[in-house]
């Protein structure tokens, strides 16, 4: 019985002859925080988004809470909680409806789904905007919105592709630490392209290029092949093209 | 089904947050009254019913309804917001059929609007409301057609306008299809095709609704058409969500 939350299990991905992910395999377990590097256009979205259900893998499959995204697409998406690429968001909808719409997609009524959407509100610290349309908040609170929705139920599984990606230093570092205190009950995976961040949030780093898995350690063993964490992703990265 | 009301829910609110869905009822409530009232020679006809109204509905809806739907798909596709939607744990076809309750129910609330019509026939003569009803079901029988045929090319392709010009195009076909000129020009030449042209047509349907008559094998025709094309939809989803 593998008690692994997240199962990756030869996940390939083509557009015509173009192959964006080839055979990526790994398993996360609850209390890792998965770090998802990699160039632009190395297939991270992409595996995430594979991961979530939302592409088709041309071969390959994904587990979530040992529920097969291919085949039980609905009962794998009630384990995750995902923050797709580029955080999008009803344009509309004020804070509080778009979260209340995803918590009553995700089962809640009443007064609960009110609980859910006010945590979700005060993790993300939303509270000051949750009635003004989505469209008129500033990147950094979209994003943030992104991250709420994804939160909400509390899922044992947390992808996030590019959380931070827009947010000021305080709100990095806030988020930041919001993952590390979930971390020990969850499994996560987190695209970043901001290497620090890897070392300061993940207990594991996996660096993929033109599809390919090439590293998958400890940040610190990363870091401890070169100089630094830069210049190691740099090498890794040229090798691989 | 509660993925599916919920979906229903967020789109009609998202009709009412845009000037887009009173443009739409202002447009379709003038243009109703004044062909009814003019071409329709309400008055003329010294007859109370409303029948010329429901000559006019499927003509109008043919350019209306493909105005709602080209952004149904093609907006969340442009937004990204498609890969929220499709990774919340609903099915997708929950997604289908709740994006098309919610534009029905539009089309259903717009249709309501044109009570001054029936208000109208009631004052000036005595007529039978039953049939009236009927009529009325008919026309939201032939918007369910038209959102089913307009929901699933909007899921063809993330160009609104291309999606607004080929569902008008192809809810043509159906609308066109009972009309005199088309049967007559296939009976002569084509007299196969003229039984599936009368067969396939929305129209004629709609006729015999606001005749009064409401036959099961009227129903269960636009039942399975809008089935029909929601599968289509649910298909299109499927194949081109992701490109
Ligand atoms: N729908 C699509 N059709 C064709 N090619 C695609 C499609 N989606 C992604 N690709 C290609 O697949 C490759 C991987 O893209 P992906 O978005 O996964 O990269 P990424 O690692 O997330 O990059 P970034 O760091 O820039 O976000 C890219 O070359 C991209 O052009
Ligand atoms: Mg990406």
């Amino acid at each position: 019985m593998d008690a692994a939350h997240i199962e990756i299990d030869r996940l390939t991905k083509r557009f015509g002859a173009f192959t964006a992910v080839d055979d990526v395999s790994f398993t996360v377990r609850a209390g890792e925080v998965l770090g998802f590097l990699g160039p632009n256009g190395a297939g991270k979205s992409t595996t995430m988004k594979m991961l979530a259900g939302f592409v088709t893998p041309s071969a390959g499959t994904a587990r979530i809470m040992g529920e097969d995204v291919v085949d039980r697409p609905v009962a794998a998406k009630r384990h995750l909680g995902f923050l797709p690429e580029g955080a999008p968001t009803y344009p509309e909808m004020t804070v509080q409806g778009f979260l209340g719409f995803t918590a009553r997609a995700r089962g809640y009524r009443g007064s609960e789904a009110g609980d859910r959407v006010h945590d979700a509100m005060r993790m993300t610290s939303l509270e000051e905007v949750r009635l003004q349309p989505i469209e008129t908040l500033s990147k950094g609170f979209k994003r943030r919105v992104g991250l709420a929705q994804a939160l909400l139920h509390d899922p044992p599984v947390l992808v996030l592709d590019e959380p931070t990606d827009g947010l000021d230093p305080n709100q990095k570092h806030e988020v930041r630490n919001l993952i590390a205190r979930m971390a020990p009950s969850k499994a996560m995976i987190i695209s970043t392209h901001i290497l620090e961040e890897v070392g300061a949030v993940c207990t594991r780093a996996i660096v993929i290029a033109r599809g390919r898995v090439i590293a998958d350690a400890t940040p610190a063993e990363l870091a401890a092949r070169g100089p630094d964490l830069d210049t190691v992703f740099r090498e890794l990265t040229r090798e691989a093209a | 089904m509660g993925g599916t009301m919920t979906v229903a829910r967020r789109e009609l609110a998202a009709y009412f947050s845009t000037p887009v869905a009173y443009v739409f009822i202002v447009i379709f409530l003038v243009m109703s009254g004044a062909l009814t009232f003019t071409l329709g020679g309400f008055f003329a006809r010294s007859t109370a019913d409303l029948q010329p109204f429901f000559a006019f509905v499927p003509w109008l809806f043919l350019l209306l309804v493909p105005a709602i739907t080209m952004r149904l798909w093609a907006e969340e596709r442009r937004l990204g917001t498609i890969e929220l939607l499709l990774t919340l744990p609903i099915a997708q076809w929950q997604a289908v059929l709740g994006k098309f309750l919610a534009a029905w129910a539009f089309c259903a609330i717009a249709l309501a609007l044109t009570f001054p019509l029936v208000l109208t026939v009631n004052v000036l003569g005595d007529p039978d409301n039953g049939v009236i009803a009927a009529g009325y079901l008919g026309c939201l029988m032939v918007a369910g057609s038209y959102l089913a045929i307009g929901a699933a090319i909007s899921a063809l392709t993330k160009n609104q306008v291309i999606a607004f010009v080929l569902s008008v195009a192809v809810c043509f076909l159906f609308a066109a299809a009972g009309s005199p000129v088309v049967t007559e020009f296939l009976s002569r030449n084509l007299p196969v095709m003229a039984e599936v042209a009368r067969g396939i047509s929305v129209t004629d349907r709609l006729a015999a609704f606001s005749r009064g008559v409401i036959s099961l094998r009227d129903v269960i025709f636009f039942a399975s058409f809008i089935g029909v094309w929601l599968f289509a939809n649910a298909i299109a989803v499927d194949l081109r969500k992701a490109d």
